[in-house]
């Protein structure tokens, strides 16, 4: 046993899979100022909502970056947390999207161990979830796959069997399926009904 | 016209309509109290920021303005966190300016530097940390507009030094432009119709007026729906004067010490029509059985209030005069369907009648029975008269023995429970108002928080009067204490000759009076009426085991109301 081996840590097992009942996709569109991010993070954390996921970029037009959360409606009614983000003054547009109707993406990096034994069997693993090899070592190999949060899911219960070094995933993001309308929730701000 | 930051940040505030600001000085403000020196605007200056604070929430709630604090950062800013809370709870428009530390220092902990806008944003509706003098006008206006429109509440300008020292070219900002910030203001017509249609058919309906009512100036208006439609009212500790408590359908405070009409009412309703109210604790008790016959017509101008605590069978968004405005319109239509509720009324009479509040007015004293005190300044002061509590037994006892005729003068820490509020707080509303007389009840633990203020007051030459309901004990506590904790009392006791309150008041300035006995008590009030110079207080010896009844235990469902001592 080298020493690498013991500081492998099996953390695909632990990994909670995204639970569709529990887990819903908001797509928050949010005004590109310094501590946005801050605002729905403290607003999440003050009113006691937990989030599974979170990607934040800029769109197309840089006055707007889109935030795309993964929220726990265990914690609270998903109503109550876009009308509470939507009382933000630098929100501008909170879209609902639903898992079966929608394109989702996450990215995954993770460093295998993977010495002359099973180094053939990682990289066919890699290739067989269409991912890349970006990074070799004489006894480990970093790995980058992009996929739906499922596959990514199956992807890392697989490779966690040569034995993990490290792993990070992006958070997902998502876009709406084209030809069919996004469930808007609240688009007109403060209307209910 | 070229202007340095901090004159742009002063005409910006005169442009606003701004005629007082309350402030403290302190280093990365001082660039903003130059301009202030040469501007038609008054600066109060007080003893505490907290007290700026507070006093622009009094100013703000006594004249239907937004109040305005300029103070400077760090420890300044700090002191201001519990006073934009307070507001916040409260929906109080607040515009409050804090200096920062130069834009190339933040970060570096430097002298006096803090987070502000970090630790104000989940207590501001917004913040703002400008970076560019440039900005200033933009922002000032953007801030009164977010603090005084939809629902009401504070926001922060955080102003670095360098940048009010820098210099811009001066424009004011023809219109807001906040393209995530849009209130609806108009109730949804068709919800509106339904609304008047289930209340016309309810044969146990009840207004549940909340705060709300009185930041919408819609008094008036609700005045005119109970009128119509001879459905009666509670006012909530936040709406008491939205509806005047001599009418006769005004039922006055729900909730944990609300009187029994109030709270029974609500219990045994099939429609709740709530206006501008959310559902607070204090007034619900355990939610799960909190009005479990009712159906709910739920209007406010804040959509996240909707179905927050109580699913709202109709949602109205909205704000509450217009949407009242509207409903009355489509009551009249309807008017002819109204079902007969005359026995819900006098099932409602016939508890008024059985349950009014108590307690022993045979009681001789010394000491004195505090209800009785606040009854006395009640019965010799005008309806004109605002009143300003702070948090406690005593604010209870005003809210139940006060009458409030008009919306506006009654000021107090509804949501935080802010001990300490009303002194300060009272200097703002006679700033605002010095035509009306102001008086503070307030409780010898709260006095003894923000009292400094009296200093400022005198300075000022605000003359307010205050009364000070001294049992010796932090008396709510004590109150629990007694009844849930086997009369174990832990740290409560305050002493009733320590401070000397009238030497305190003395040495402030004011006029100091005591008053042991019950029959000095109007003469007592009668002269501090008299005085119009200075401040006043008056040291009310009051019986430290009087309790604040009816009282639904904490987390005990409504049905649970407690009359009095004997119902224990």
């Amino acid at each position: 046993m080298n020493s690498e081996i013991s500081s492998i840590v099996p953390i695909g097992g632990a990994i909670r899979t995204p639970n569709e009942f529990r887990h819903h996709i908001l797509s928050v569109l949010v005004e590109n100022k310094t501590g946005v991010l801050a605002r729905v993070a403290q607003l999440f954390s003050r009113r006691g909502y937990n989030i599974f996921s979170l990607a934040v970029a800029p769109t197309d037009d840089d006055r707007f970056s889109r935030i795309t959360v993964v929220v726990d409606v265990d914690t609270a009614p998903l109503e109550q947390i876009t009308k509470q983000l939507h009382k933000l003054v630098n929100v501008i547009k909170i879209s609902e999207i639903d898992p079966d109707d929608a394109i989702e993406y996450e990215l995954l990096l993770a460093t295998v161990a993977a010495d002359a034994a099973t180094r053939a069997q990682v990289i066919e693993l890699v290739n067989l979830f269409e991912g890349r090899i970006v990074d070799v070592g004489s006894t480990k190999l970093t790995v980058m796959v992009t996929a739906s949060p499922s596959q990514l899911d199956d992807f890392e219960a697989l490779i966690v069997e040569y034995g993990l070094v490290e792993l990070q995933r992006t958070g997902r993001v998502a876009l709406q399926k084209l030809g069919k309308p996004t469930t808007k929730r609240k688009q007109m701000k403060g209307k209910v009904s | 016209m070229k202007l340095t930051g901090a004159q742009a940040l002063i005409k910006s505030l005169e442009m606003q309509g701004v005629e007082v600001v309350f402030g403290l000085p302190g280093g990365a403000i001082l660039p903003v109290y130059d301009p202030l020196l040469d501007s038609s605007i008054r600066h109060i200056l007080v003893r505490h920021e907290q007290g700026a604070g507070h006093a622009a929430e009094g100013y703000a709630q006594a004249t239907g303005k937004p109040g305005v604090a300029i103070v400077t950062s760090g420890p300044a800013a700090t002191n201001i966190v519990t006073p934009l809370a307070d507001a916040y709870m409260d929906s109080i428009p607040l515009v409050v300016i804090t200096g920062q530390v130069a834009t190339s220092t933040i970060g570096t902990d430097a002298f006096q530097e803090a987070d502000t806008t970090g630790i104000t944003m989940s207590i501001t509706k917004h913040n703002w940390l400008i970076t560019d003098a440039d900005d200033i006008p933009r922002v000032v206006r953007e801030a009164f507009h977010v603090a005084t429109t939809g629902r009401p509440g504070p926001v922060l300008i955080d102003l670095p030094k360098d940048v009010s020292n820098a210099t811009m070219e001066w424009y004011w900002p023809r219109q807001v432009s906040l393209p995530g910030y849009k209130p609806t203001t108009k109730g949804h017509p068709k919800m509106v119709r339904e609304a008047a249609r289930m209340i016309a058919a309810a044969e146990k309906p009840i207004f549940y007026v909340g705060g709300g009512v009185v930041r919408a100036h819609g008094s008036e208006v609700l005045t005119r729906l109970v009128d119509l439609t001879q459905i009666p009212a509670v006012t909530t500790l936040m709406g008491r004067g939205a509806l005047p408590d001599s009418h006769p359908l005004c039922l006055g405070m729900p909730g944990m010490h609300g009187n029994y009409a109030a709270v029974m009412s609500m219990q045994k309703s099939d429609l709740l029509i709530v206006l501008g109210a959310r559902f607070d604790d204090r007034v619900t008790g355990k939610v799960d059985a909190f009005a479990p016959y009712a159906k709910v017509i739920h209007i406010d101008i804040d959509p996240a209030e909707l179905g927050k605590i109580r699913h709202p069978d109709i949602p109205i968004v909205g704000d509450v005069r217009s949407v009242m405005e509207d409903l009355l319109v489509e009551l009249e239509e309807v008017r002819e369907s109204f079902r007969d509720i005359s026995l819900w009324r006098k099932e409602i009479h016939s508890w008024q009648e059985n349950y009014p509040y108590t307690y022993d007015r045979s009681h001789e004293g010394p000491p004195l029975k505090p209800q009785f005190v606040i009854e006395r300044i009640r019965d010799l002061n005008t309806d004109d008269t605002i009143v300003v509590s702070g948090v406690g037994q005593h604010q209870m006892w005003a809210s139940q023995y006060w009458r409030f005729e008009k919306p506006n003068m009654w000021i107090n820490s509804g949501g935080l429970g802010t001990m300490g509020f009303a002194v300060p707080a009272a200097i703002g509303a006679k700033v605002g108002r010095p035509d009306r007389t102001v008086w503070v009840i307030d409780g010898d633990g709260c006095f003894q928080m923000t009292a400094q203020e009296l200093v400022t007051a005198t300075t000022e030459r605000v003359p307010i009067k205050v009364a000070i309901l001294n049992n010796a004990y932090l008396g709510m506590v004590r109150q629990w204490q007694e009844m849930f904790y086997d009369e174990r009392y832990s740290e409560v006791y305050l002493s009733p000759d320590l401070p000397d309150y009238v030497k305190w008041a003395e040495a402030m300035g004011c006029v100091g009076l005591r008053v042991v006995d019950p029959s000095d008590v109007d003469a007592a009030i009668e002269k501090a009426n008299s005085i119009t110079d200075r401040p006043v207080v008056i040291d009310f010896r009051t019986d430290t085991q009087e309790k604040v009844f009816p009282m639904v235990p904490a987390g005990k469902s409504n049905d649970e109301i407690v009359l009095g001592e004997e119902g224990l």
